[in-house]
């Protein structure tokens, strides 16, 4: 309390209060407004093709079949984006799902493993990768591009190597859940419930502090607004889900993955510490960052996500083949940019990078649902991508 | 020479203004066919931008050039270069992987249908070499060679155009003995042919020879032109440096705490294995509540020794002691942990993240111990840098501002806030009111003053004497990385920092 009658008692008091948050610029702000202007570009994609498919794209099942899209881009995203965001970029994630897939697979059929084995060594292959990559980026120093370029080859003739070029079906039905089973229905209610009281208690928790450190001109209505539209999402999102058939495993797995990510990127010092690496390595460095470690973090969370994604991968479609993966790190580069990350480094969020996947994994579902050809959805898509990146890099300019 | 002829170039009420700094105020500078010209002055006095705006570097600037009689309007370098002008600057501009000739020839090779004839530019480079009387191979590689014979291909290179007017900024400042000899021949040689010649230089004895006139620049003004004859060192020092006291610095009535930091025989060998020191048994002691200010000209070491002894580069040896403990500094969190603070030379390459707000920005050191060990939190960062933000008058439209649109001045009081909130109990600035302007320069000095009041021991790197003569109770000077003087009260004037600065002899007391 005495902090705050100390300023409330300098020659400028207007200072201390301005000083704490313009009350609307907080919610108007440059990248708030990129994250708006997403979720928009989302909801127009989805009437678009809401309209042209009859209803059909919207419709339960369809929805549940998008979300389980969007699953394995939306993990590896949440991975790419921390590395974009420290100025690297990694370009084995592809090839680093296909391997750590195949490890778990191959563990199952050949070493009779069970579950918790067969996904621990999909995790510890992808961290493995993960922090070698890391090791020789940050402390090698050689350029992230060559070396994770060279791992996109060698991770992939390593999938070749270990499985003899053969596919392996799955048989632990545990494994398989992973990719194809969904959460009950019931359970699936009881998430959100839990989810709209950890938002409300987020929201209240917020303004308790604020108060304790005499910042209560913040928009206590801007706290509440956020707090009801993200429930009514969470809410809105897990209905339409049971509609069907209840909330997909792999979706599960994405939203904690998302949360525990953004939590990371903007809640803990060690987010803050990513960004500032990226944005000036330099000046990081004079503040006593070590920034080396920070970079090779980032591509350690890289690995364990695409380890990841590679078990969820390989469980959606059944079986674990060599070429399972390929291109899929274009898909989380494209993800992260279109939800505002810069590959200059220092830009970028874990919720942009997912909203950026539901906007590639929409298109993808929507044009397949028209049976537009596959080679026009590459030129869309690709179209697509410049054309978001390039009207942000205008709204930039114009800053 | 005193021949009458027609000016070669007339500059007249040059002005040049970069934003909140006046770096040329109404400068007038002429230079006759077959003289060498010096230009003298300190650190930031305007000569390398009147030489750059004579370059074409700079098309926006008030007054006039002239040469031999024509107005000229330079709207870039090559209109510069097509006037007959010739630079050859302090930093070097060669293309390292090209070779000698190629960079020689840069952008003007003789070619025959866009096809350039090889044979012709070695042979040509070839044959300038010799007679400039430089033994280098036009086909090396430039990058292999050492700094000074880079040097030497430059000012071949500015040669090979025929240039009327040739500008030459500290040329000798990498070279051997016997390179600068070479030089000095060489420029002669091109006098008596009648080229004018610019040099500038802070080697006064070098000037002195060479020189046919030489004019003083200080603060962007032009003060006084000297002919052949009429040369006086210690004359020339005081006009470089004397200067009417406008600015006003805190009075310091500061009682001094015991030692708290010790330098002791610390030298800094060249990173990039050209083999020199950059500092050379460098030892002092800063007591608690002291300003010491390090002085020097730009290439001495203060901004080497500062970075090697915040542990933020290699290859340093020697002691240092934090409270008379022997103190471990291999990186900058180990000179954070033992409460020193830097603020660098340039705030917006290593003091700030640009991108990021006045909070983020200014919790960054601090940001365990103001936010939280692993989850940070705002309200307890917010609160904390309000307490700064209202301290040191920070004007931005509130704190979370992108540090990017704030003024220099402003800026730079985020970068002292961030090392406040650390408690740093020992100071490193280094240039602290570089591209400050006159109001936001003297809240600056009367912060270093609050905390030098407060007990914190502070070490000024400055190249604007009046700030370090000002501030500081102590001086130490510093010269191609080793200690040239120390100096502190009634001792400390102008003329002795300069004098020992450029390695003059003392003036008389």
């Amino acid at each position: 309390m005495s902090d705050r009658a100390e300023t409330a008692h300098t020659e400028q008091p207007q200072i201390a209060a301005s000083a704490a948050a313009p009350k609307l610029g907080r919610w108007l702000s440059a990248s708030a407004i990129r994250s708006y202007s997403l979720v928009i570009a989302i909801a127009v994609v989805w009437a678009i093709f809401a309209g042209v498919t009859g209803g059909i794209f919207l419709s339960p099942r369809n929805f549940s079949n998008l979300m389980r899209q969007t699953a394995v881009t939306g993990i590896l995203s949440v991975g790419m984006v921390m590395v974009i965001v420290t100025a690297e970029i990694d370009l084995s994630v592809g090839s680093l799902v296909g391997l750590s897939g195949m490890a778990a697979v191959m563990l199952q059929t050949v070493a009779h493993a069970g579950l918790v084995a067969s996904v621990l060594l999909g995790l510890g292959v992808g961290l493995a990768v993960g922090a070698l990559q890391g090791w020789l980026t940050a402390y090698a120093r050689i350029p992230s591009f060559i070396v994770t370029l060279g791992g996109l080859l060698a991770w992939r003739g390593a999938a070749q190597g270990i499985s003899g070029g053969n596919t392996y079906p799955i048989e632990l039905p545990s494994f398989m859940a992973l990719g194809q089973s969904y959460v009950n229905r019931v359970t699936g209610i009881a998430l959100v419930t839990v989810a709209v009281a950890a938002i409300a208690w987020f929201a209240i928790h917020r303004r308790r502090a604020e108060r304790r450190h005499g910042l209560e001109s913040r928009s206590a209505i801007g706290t509440a607004v956020a707090a009801l539209v993200a429930s009514a999402a969470a809410a809105g999102f897990v209905l339409t889900l049971n509609a069907y058939a209840g909330i997909p495993v792999p979706v599960l797995i994405l939203v904690a993955i998302a949360l525990a990510g953004t939590f990371l990127m903007s809640q803990t010092t060690f987010g803050r510490r990513l960004y500032a690496v990226g944005g000036n390595p330099e000046a990081s460095k004079f503040s006593g960052i070590n920034v080396r470690r920070q970079v090779l973090w980032a591509f350690c969370i890289m690995g364990l996500l695409a380890g990841v994604a590679g078990c969820i991968y390989a469980a959606r479609l059944g079986s674990a083949g060599p070429q399972a993966g390929t291109l899929l790190e274009l898909d989380a580069i494209a993800a992260c940019v279109i939800g505002g990350a810069s590959l200059m480094g220092g830009r970028g969020t874990v919720l942009g990078a997912c909203l950026g996947a539901l906007f590639m994994a929409s298109l993808d579902n929507g044009m397949s649902l028209k049976d537009v050809p596959d080679f026009v959805q590459s030129i869309v898509k690709g179209g697509i991508l410049v054309l978001a990146v390039g009207l942000d890099a205008l709204a930039r300019r114009r800053d | 020479m005193t021949v009458q002829k027609e000016p070669l170039l007339q500059m007249s009420h040059i002005t040049k203004t970069f934003p909140g700094v006046r770096a040329l105020d109404g400068v007038t500078f002429d230079l006759f066919p077959g003289e060498i010209h010096s230009l003298v002055g300190e650190n930031g006095a305007g000569k390398s931008t009147l030489m750059k705006i004579l370059a074409g570097v700079y098309p926006e600037h008030g007054g006039k050039i002239r040469i031999e009689g024509q107005p000229q309007q330079f709207r870039n370098v090559r209109d510069a270069e097509n006037a007959g002008v010739a630079v050859v600057f302090q930093e070097l501009s060669l293309v390292r992987e090209l070779t000698v000739g190629e960079n020689i020839f840069l952008g003007r090779e003789p070619s025959r249908f866009g096809v350039v004839e090889w044979n012709r530019v070695y042979a040509q480079a070839a044959s300038l070499l010799r007679e400039l009387n430089i033994d280098i191979d036009p086909r090396v590689t430039a990058g292999t060679l050492g700094t000074g014979r880079q040097q030497t291909v430059e000012i071949a290179k500015a040669l090979s155009h025929n240039a009327r007017i040739l500008v030459l900024d500290e040329p000798t400042a990498a070279l051997t003995g016997a390179e600068s000899e070479n030089l000095f021949a060489v420029l002669r040689m091109l006098r008596d042919r009648g080229v004018g010649i610019i040099y500038i230089s802070h080697r006064l004895e070098e000037v002195f020879v060479l020189s046919d006139r030489i004019t003083v620049l200080r603060d962007g003004k032009t003060i006084c032109t000297v002919a052949r004859g009429s040369f006086n060192q210690q004359a020339l020092i005081a006009q470089m440096v004397g200067r009417e006291v406008t600015q006003l610095f805190p009075h310091r009535a500061r009682s001094l705490g015991e030692v708290v930091f010790e330098v002791r025989h610390v030298t800094v060998t060249d990173p990039t294995g050209r083999g020199g020191l950059l500092v050379d048994d460098v030892s002092f002691a800063v007591r608690k509540g002291e300003v010491l200010g390090i002085a020097g000209l730009i290439g001495a070491g203060r901004t080497e020794l500062l970075t090697a002894l915040f542990g933020a580069t290699p290859g340093r040896t020697g002691e240092i002691l934090v409270d008379s403990q022997p103190a471990k500094i291999t990186r900058p969190s180990d000179a954070i942990a033992r409460g020193i603070g830097f603020v660098t030379e340039d705030r917006k390459r290593s003091g700030l993240v640009l991108d990021e707000s006045v909070v983020k920005n200014m919790t960054l050191v601090a940001l365990e111990h103001v936010s939280g060990v692993f989850i940070t939190s705002e309200a307890r960062e917010i609160a904390a840098s309000t307490k700064w933000f209202d301290r040191l008058r920070i004007k931005a439209p509130s704190l979370f501002a992108k540090v990017r649109t704030l003024s220099g001045g402003t800026q730079q009081k985020v970068v002292l806030a961030k090392w406040l909130m650390n408690e740093a109990r020992v100071l490193f600035l280094d240039e602290p009111t570089r591209g400050i302007d006159v109001g936001a320069k003297a809240e600056i000095y009367q912060l270093i003053d609050n905390l030098a009041q407060s007990g914190v021991a502070v070490v000024l790197v400055s190249s604007e004497l009046p700030e370090i003569l000002g501030l500081c109770d102590r001086i130490v000077v510093l010269r191609q990385g080793r200690i040239a003087g120390e100096f502190s009260g009634a001792g400390a004037t102008p003329e002795a920092v300069m004098a020992r600065a450029i390695g003059a002899s003392l003036p008389a007391a």
